[in-house]
């Protein structure tokens, strides 16, 4: 009898074990889902300011924390533009200035409603936000539904594309 | 006069991350800003505290623990606006929940099972 609790308590050890090693060490989950937006005030590429009510909207919107000098960050580009005709994305820049982000666009096209600069990161700790770029899909009820980490690739794409149109 | 230079290269460690411009007057914010900074993991690293990691994002999160200490929030305070944002996976021990139990029992199970079994044998 003793044996069997023995086993089944190994086993069950390298059960979990194995489906840890599966888990990605580098995708930490967000621990903004389903709560609403963070408040925040930031300066914007028109002179403005970018504001959390600017995002109080009653559509489904991305938003997508990014910088000129992160590469990940261009190779996501041309998909933003795509979901851009479809879904309006704004943007934070992290730690960048606007004349990198002006010099950006006019090579490659701006996908962003409207841009608000992060110079500390500090709304960026404040989202969660551990790497650039990252996505989030807000819904209607300005509530945060989906984060992506990393660039928006091909594959990613139509994964964002379904949740998106569920939550039309 | 080698072996001096290597213990000091050894333990200056801690301060080789922590820029001078990071480092608080007040020496009692201070002391607390690393304490708290030690308890909390970098989160692009492999098990590094924030307090010892050259990446971005421990920077700014070090800046944000002496931002809050000026603030007068407490070490408590600190670490939970952090833990709300990243979640558990910030924490160097984890919150006892329901969720989290298994991961405080099941050592303490193991090794109480491992005592069980020897004394068995020794019987």
């Amino acid at each position: 009898m003793k044996y069997i609790i023995l086993i089944v308590l190994l086993l069950s050890t390298f059960l979990l074990f194995f489906e840890g090693l599966k888990n990605d060490p580098k995708l930490i989950p967000s621990n903004l889902i389903s709560k609403k937006i963070p408040k925040f005030k930031l300066p914007s590429l028109d002179n403005r300011s970018f504001e959390d009510s600017d995002l109080r909207t009653k559509d489904l919107k991305l938003i997508n924390f990014f910088a000129s000098w992160c590469p990940p960050c261009k190779v996501e580009h041309s998909n933003l533009i795509k979901l851009s005709q479809r879904f309006k994305i704004f943007g934070i820049a992290k730690k960048d200035t606007e004349k990198n982000i002006e010099t950006w666009f006019s090579q490659m096209g701006n996908p962003y409603s409207k841009i608000g600069f992060d110079h500390d990161g500090m709304v960026s700790i404040n989202w969660g936000v551990y790497g650039l770029p990252e996505t989030f899909i807000i819904d209607k009820e300005q509530k945060i539904i989906y984060r992506h980490v990393g660039a928006i690739t091909e594959k990613d794409m139509k994964k964002i594309k379904l949740i998106l149109d569920k939550n039309k | 006069m080698r072996l001096l230079t290597l213990i000091l290269i050894f333990f200056s460690t801690n301060l080789m991350c922590l820029e001078p411009d990071e480092i608080l007057d007040n020496q009692n914010l201070e002391k607390r800003a690393k304490q708290i900074g030690q308890q909390l993991r970098c989160l692009v690293c492999q098990n590094e505290d924030i307090q010892n990691s050259n990446a971005d994002i421990a920077k700014d999160l070090r800046i944000l623990v002496r931002k809050l200490l000026l603030q007068n929030k407490s070490d408590k305070e600190i670490i939970k606006f952090v833990h709300e944002r990243y979640g558990d996976f910030v924490l160097f021990s984890p919150p006892l929940r329901l969720d989290t139990m298994g991961l405080w029992l099941l050592p303490a199970g193991f090794f109480l099972l491992m005592i069980f079994f020897f004394f068995r044998r020794q019987k």
